[in-house]
């Protein structure tokens, strides 16, 4: 023993810093990365957990129409048979959870129609579009149409 | 007992493979399996957009931004008016990302259009390729996502998209972008742009469910990716693009 240290000292000491070295490198390494890292691909699964934790604000049409399918039947009859609820309404998720503590509010005709409906050349031609200031005059929308089936017999 | 370099060498060697072996076992064993219904392996998800249905209204906008807490003059999705004269360079604008449509242009001597542009979820993501952490992923569905805990803020991304899907969010200083509404589309709902599309310009597809309208769509109609030179493999299909749209 006393041969080694004396002939290879200086060999024996360096390495065994390395050693100590890689070994914590291992067990820090072990410590700081997930257990399941690498499992699809270079990143963190848990990471696709995390993002789908996210809490919902459009609830979807399907879930406006379990209890609003009076208004789903009348949309159903006119042009705007395809626009979702929550496009026009907002978002409200939290409204279906809990109706009674989360009313919302009705949208403002004036700013909800012109933005689909003011005359612009970069819309398509099959879309019913108007300049609203000399169609209506001022007056707002919904005093002739009715949002859900806007048009006028 | 003597011990020469080769010893010495052997030695270090073998206790680096133990070690290794031990590490890559408990990884092995350790893994957590996935909990619920939703079966990555089972969608590859997608959109398509027709450009002859959008109208500018900028529902998406507004409806990605409120669903995913999009800071204010930054944008996951946002849409594009392009106005083209002939022999001149095209003109394109996106007031506020078209958060509140767009004013009329009052132009009607020139081909103009709207284009909504979003992540593409590239196959071949040129964004997944410079992270060097990986915070940025292809998930097995074909979402590119970002791993928040994980994004070190440095912008290789932001620089590598070739769409400019990517931004730095100004208050936890890492890395966001369209999540094609992850959160949605794995309990069976649509992204929020798509749900509240009015004209249903934009649709969520998934490729791989044989039942999906994406595959008579993709065979019936003229389509294209943004920038199919950049070879990202990108899945945002547009119907009927101009050859002007970059």
């Amino acid at each position: 023993m006393r041969r080694l240290f004396q002939d290879a000292g200086h060999l024996v000491r360096p390495a065994l810093v390395l050693l100590a070295g890689l070994g914590l490198f291992i067990l820090l390494r072990g410590a700081v990365i997930p257990k399941d890292f690498g499992k699809y691909g270079h990143f963190r699964p848990g990471a696709l957990d995390m993002i789908r934790q996210r809490p919902v604000s459009y609830a979807g049409q399907d879930t406006c129409v379990m209890c609003h399918d009076d208004q789903a039947t009348v949309r159903k009859a006119g042009k705007h048979a395809h626009v979702a609820c929550e496009a026009c309404h907002g978002p409200q998720a939290k409204h279906a959870e809990d109706p009674a503590a989360n009313v919302p509010k009705l949208p403002d005709t004036a700013d909800l129609c012109r933005r689909c409906h003011e005359q612009d050349a970069a819309k398509p031609q099959w879309f019913p579009q108007v300049v609203t200031a000399e169609h209506s005059g001022g007056m707002a929308c919904n005093s002739c149409h009715k949002p859900h089936n806007p048009h006028i017999d | 007992m003597d011990i020469t370099r080769r010893d010495l060498f052997t030695i270090g060697g073998k206790l680096l493979v133990l070690a290794s072996v031990g590490a890559t076992l408990e990884q092995i064993i350790g893994a957590a399996a996935p909990s619920d219904a939703y079966k990555m392996a089972d969608h590859w998800w997608g959109m398509i957009i027709d450009i002859d249905k959008c109208i500018g209204c900028g529902n998406c906008v507004r409806a990605c931004s409120k669903e995913n807490g999009v800071p204010k003059g930054y944008f996951r999705t946002w849409v594009e008016r392009y106005e083209i004269e002939e022999g001149k360079q095209p003109r394109v604008e996106s007031p506020d990302g078209a958060m509140d449509g767009f004013p009329p242009s009052g132009r009607t001597d020139v081909k103009s259009f709207y284009v909504p542009k979003l992540c593409n979820h590239c196959a071949d993501s040129p964004c997944v390729q410079v992270c060097p952490v990986g915070a940025t992923f292809v998930s097995p569905d074909g979402v590119v996502l970002v791993d928040e805990s994980y994004c070190l803020g440095c912008r290789y991304c932001v620089q590598a998209c070739p769409y400019g899907c990517r931004y730095l969010h100004p208050d936890k200083d890492t890395v966001d972008k369209c999540s094609l509404c992850y959160h949605r589309i794995t309990q069976g709902l649509t992204t929020a742009c798509c749900e509240n599309c009015p004209t249903g310009a934009r649709q969520l597809v998934d490729f791989k469910n044989p039942q999906d309208p994406v595959h008579e769509f993709l065979r019936k109609n003229k389509v294209e990716v943004l920038k199919p030179y950049m070879a990202t493999g990108a899945k945002v299909y547009y119907k009927d693009l101009d050859g002007a749209v970059r």
